[in-house]
């Protein structure tokens, strides 16, 4: 069984399966029009959480959260259902195909096996989007892969119910109630508002507060934890920073890709200024990883590299401050 | 970025024939995704953190040779996974994982605690208990 399905490749794997959901029931939105409504955009800094041993960097939402945001302000229902059981979260997924309906599941990366084996890391919020089974095998839509793929029965198992932080449990949603028309203005407003009080938020683990903290302490750590820990840790923000389904500079042009066509859409020719600087500040995000990876190509440790790098971080921070404290007015 | 200015380096995405998808301007100043085969400056990165693996994996073998350690600490790192992460496959509190780490309780365990193990690294029972051959 095969259901009628369009896959579309995307940067990140949460908007792509929102959008090519939304596309399969006849509402065509863009990625980054669903990432901007779900105020997708963020910072965040959690130095207590080690993962790879080294501290959480973020440049997004935390996972489920865009589509949650998304759905409620353009008035879409989602079904989100997770099991404990394998067998019945195997049975409520045939049943949905059955029924001509492709769902969206939360999976681990470690067992997908599609990806080369540097990519496997235990990180358990990827997303993808089922639509149809031949014989044992089930067959994907991966967001971020260019063509549709397949997995066994057994490998569709064991990415639904990897464990660890995030673990999936089988977490299967879909939409299941539409408006009569999408109606994207009211949404776009709140969706950027939303943006810019995270960015802005009084609390030093989120927004640019976050970015502040970082720069300060990417100053201390050749001292604090040696040149090789440090590396490490400079390495971790640029792979958060870059990796797949950023779209570049850690989700910065996707966001600036959300401003120019929110711009038309609101007939605001301001927005289409603000997507223009949000392209700049994401370049200054990537001269900020090309030199990081300056000082961790060599893995000595030098303490005048990362006190110039901390430099531009701080930099980063004023400009985005500035930017969406203009934005919040603008809109 | 501009759209021409979208690097094409080389990467370990290139055998899985995987393309990562960045959004650039075009040049009517438009926003257009386009295919990237990589970039050095994460690539860099990602070769750390596995060089960084690595070391752990080869640490750990070192270290169940030497009798310091058991051989659930080396599949462990070998499949990058920290404490936390295990502990949660096998369902048990990360005290008592740590604990199955010392060579002396690991020998003692019952025949169900190895075979969950085993599942977990999916390896026999005999390869869990001696990695030389690794």
């Amino acid at each position: 069984m095969q259901i009628d399905f369009t896959h579309k490749q995307s940067a990140h794997c949460e908007n792509g399966v929102v959008s090519n959901l939304m596309r399969h029931n006849g509402f065509e939105v863009s990625e980054p029009m669903v990432f901007g409504i779900g105020s997708g955009l963020l910072f965040s800094y959690l130095p207590f959480i080690k993962v790879n041993y080294a501290p959480v960097f973020t440049y997004r939402a935390m996972p489920g959260l865009i589509f949650n945001r998304f759905a409620k302000r353009v008035g879409i229902k989602v079904k989100r259902e997770k099991f404990s059981n394998p067998e019945k979260a195997k049975a409520r997924l045939d049943e949905n195909l059955a029924n001509n309906n492709p769902v969206g599941l939360q999976v681990g990366v470690y067992n997908l096996i599609y990806f080369p084996d540097e990519y496997r890391f235990h990180f358990n919020a990827h997303n993808m989007v089922v639509y149809g089974k031949k014989d044992d095998d089930y067959l994907i839509s991966d967001p971020v892969m260019e063509g549709v793929t397949s997995l066994t029965t057994k490998q569709l198992e064991k990415v639904r119910f990897a464990k660890g932080a995030f673990a999936p449990k089988g977490h299967m949603y879909y939409p299941i109630s539409f408006p009569e028309k999408l109606e994207l203005k009211a949404a776009i407003i709140k969706g950027i508002k939303h943006t810019c009080r995270d960015m802005l938020a009084p609390a030093p683990i989120v927004g640019v507060r976050a970015m502040r903290w970082v720069a300060k302490n990417i100053k201390k750590w050749p001292v604090k934890y040696g040149a090789k820990k440090a590396n490490h840790y400079l390495g971790q923000i640029v792979r958060m920073q870059e990796e797949i389904g950023t779209g570049g500079g850690g989700f910065r042009y996707i966001y600036a890709a959300f401003l120019q066509e929110a711009s038309q859409v609101l007939n605001n020719s301001k927005l289409e200024e603000f997507s223009k600087e949000m392209t700049q500040i994401g370049d200054a995000w990537r001269d900020f990883a090309l030199e990081a990876s300056r000082i961790y190509k060599k893995r000595s440790g030098q303490t005048e590299g990362y006190d110039s790098i901390s430099d531009q971080l701080f930099n980063i921070a004023k400009r985005e401050e500035a930017f969406f404290k203009a934005l919040r007015k603008a809109v | 970025m501009k759209k021409k200015e979208v690097p094409q380096d080389e990467s370990q995405l290139e055998k899985a024939n995987i393309k990562d998808m960045v959004y650039a301007v075009d040049e009517n100043g438009e926003y257009v995704t386009e295919l990237s085969t990589g970039w050095e400056p994460k690539t860099i990165a990602l070769d750390n953190a596995i060089k960084e693996i690595e070391e752990r994996v080869e640490d750990a073998k070192k270290r169940v040779l030497e009798h310091k350690t058991s051989p659930i600490e080396y599949y462990m790192e070998l499949h990058k996974m920290d404490l936390p992460i295990l502990a949660s496959y096998a369902g048990m509190w990360q005290w008592r994982v740590k604990r199955h780490f010392k060579p002396s309780v690991f020998e003692k365990l019952s025949l169900k605690t190895l075979q969950k193990y085993a599942d977990i690294f999916e390896i026999s029972i005999e390869e869990l208990k001696q990695i030389k051959n690794q």
